[in-house]
């Protein structure tokens, strides 16, 4: 069988179509099943009571953020070493969600912030960390939002992703000496206590969903970035019947 | 150039002007305000880098001579910063009086600004390189370069700061340096590509 | 389980709340996407129809 056809955006737009379902259904049971598990099976914490279940969603929605960053520098990176569109529409379609993910682990951390410390932003290496991965978001989409030729726009947006994840990990350890110089040793935030298996279990389930999620997502828009950018493709017609 | 030098003096002079004249808080904001000013002033210039030879098509002549375009853009990226960077390390001291920095620290300042103003334009450049020819590129190089500054802003601020604390710089001196040499040897690369990029 | 969360309740389903907003409102915008493509096919047919009854008149 031949897999490299899938490599052109109007091949591989009936197949994302195909999977689509397999994701977004799956996702749905699994954050119904997480959710439950979350809130009728994991006990009350001992230290923070009930409200260390925002971290199920908190969690979760930091990780995607940092993963789907990653992911899409890949995608970008290949499709402009290789020339493949279709990697670097994977890319410009990965990066709304990515960054949807990034704003709303601030926001849940912000809710979980203020009945555990008094105040609904604290700049531990985190939380901060986490803001400047959002501007990092919000660099790549209004670069690609305000490049008309789509081919400039994806090989453009490459190298700000690409200069932007190798520079997430200086910008983490500076944050970090920023952080212990400034606060000192006084608030240690999630002091990595362990964890109860079932509070782990429901983060887990919670995790997955979001990953099965955020593939759909990125499949569903990919499609829509295909019938917007392929007019002219051979075969468009048909494939987008 | 002289819009980029009053830009960054009025800038400084403003939070003194937004914060109140407390001798003690204005010695303690000091490094973080000489420091996001000399971050904003560089944003101005970098618009410039560019544009220029863009217009009047030198830029694509440039791409197409048999040098490497990594030491054309570093020559460029050098210039920049003679004429634009310079200026707001020689005048920082003198901002700094105004909030009541010991000589230690004025020098710690200048020293700070020295080694970390070539990362600015260095990475300053990624972002011209990636915009030109752009509507509205001034507001964007801004967006896309301002979180890559970070760490710079950390270290440089940082160093000021530990002097102001009677603490040792060198730490925060140190880190500055590096990322100074990294920039030097991977951001004309990243530029160069953004510039081939841009024009094809 | 306890609907007030210990009385956090505010903060727990606030946040939860947001996180309906988010996913919710990424499937939204998606489905406001496809609306906007698909009016734009069709308006595009349209115009490309017109055309070709102009030619047989």
């Amino acid at each position: 069988m031949n897999l490299y056809k899938y490599a052109s955006p109007v091949n591989f737009y009936p197949l994302a179509g195909k999977i689509i379902p397999w994701f977004a259904i799956p996702a749905a049971i699994l954050f119904a099943v997480g959710l439950y598990v979350g809130f009728f099976v994991a006990p009350t914490d001992a230290q923070q009571g009930d409200v260390y279940r925002i971290m199920f969603i908190h969690v979760p929605a930091a990780w995607m953020g940092m993963f789907l960053y990653v992911l899409m520098a890949i995608y970008a990176g290949v499709g402009w070493a290789f020339n493949a569109r279709l990697s670097s529409m994977m890319a410009t379609s990965i990066s709304i969600t990515g960054a949807s993910f990034t704003f709303l682990s601030l926001v849940t951390g912000a809710f979980w912030g203020k009945p555990t410390w008094g105040t609904w932003w604290v700049w531990d290496a985190r939380m901060t960390s986490t803001l400047i991965l959002l501007f990092l978001y919000v660099g790549f989409i209004s670069l690609q939002a305000s490049i008309d030729d789509p081919r400039r726009a994806d090989r453009a947006g490459a190298v700000l992703a690409l200069v932007g994840v190798i520079n997430v990990p200086i910008i983490y350890y500076s944050v970090q000496w920023w952080n212990t110089l400034h606060q000192g040793a006084t608030i240690r935030i999630l002091n990595k206590p362990t964890i109860a298996p079932k509070m782990l279990a429901a983060m887990l389930i919670m995790l997955a969903a979001c990953w099965l999620y955020s593939i759909a997502v990125v499949l569903v828009r990919l499609r829509y970035i295909i019938l917007e950018r392929e007019q002219n493709a051979a075969r468009f017609a048909e494939v987008t019947a | 150039m002289l819009s980029t030098l009053f830009f960054f003096a009025i800038v400084v002079s403003l939070f003194p002007l937004g914060i109140g004249p407390e001798t003690q808080l204005l010695r303690s904001i000091a490094p973080g305000v000489v420091w996001v000013a000399a971050l904003l002033a560089s944003m101005l210039s970098l618009g410039r880098l560019f544009a220029n030879d863009y217009q009047d098509g030198t830029l694509e002549q440039l791409l197409l001579t048999p040098q490497p375009l990594y030491f054309i853009v570093l020559g460029k990226v050098l210039a920049q910063w003679l004429v634009a960077e310079i200026p707001l390390v020689l005048i920082a001291p003198l901002l700094g009086v105004q909030f009541d920095l010991s000589k230690e620290t004025l020098l710690v300042l200048f020293v700070s600004l020295l080694l970390g103003t070539p990362v600015l334009s260095l990475i300053g450049s990624i972002g011209a390189a990636l915009t030109v020819g752009l509507r509205g590129s001034g507001v964007l190089i801004s967006l896309l370069v301002l979180p890559l500054y970070i760490p710079v802003l950390i270290f440089g601020a940082g160093a000021v700061d530990a002097s102001i604390m009677g603490l040792n710089p060198q730490p925060n001196l140190s880190l500055l340096g590096a990322v100074t040499v990294l920039s030097l040897i991977f951001a004309p690369w990243a530029t160069s590509a953004a510039l081939r990029i841009s024009l094809e | 389980m306890d609907w007030s969360q210990g009385g956090y309740g505010f903060y727990v389903w606030g946040a939860y709340l947001f996180a309906l907003l988010a996913i919710g409102g990424e499937v939204i915008a998606l489905t406001m996407r496809k609306k906007q493509i698909l009016g734009q096919r069709k308006s595009a047919e349209e115009i490309s129809k017109g055309r070709n009854n102009e030619t047989t008149s």
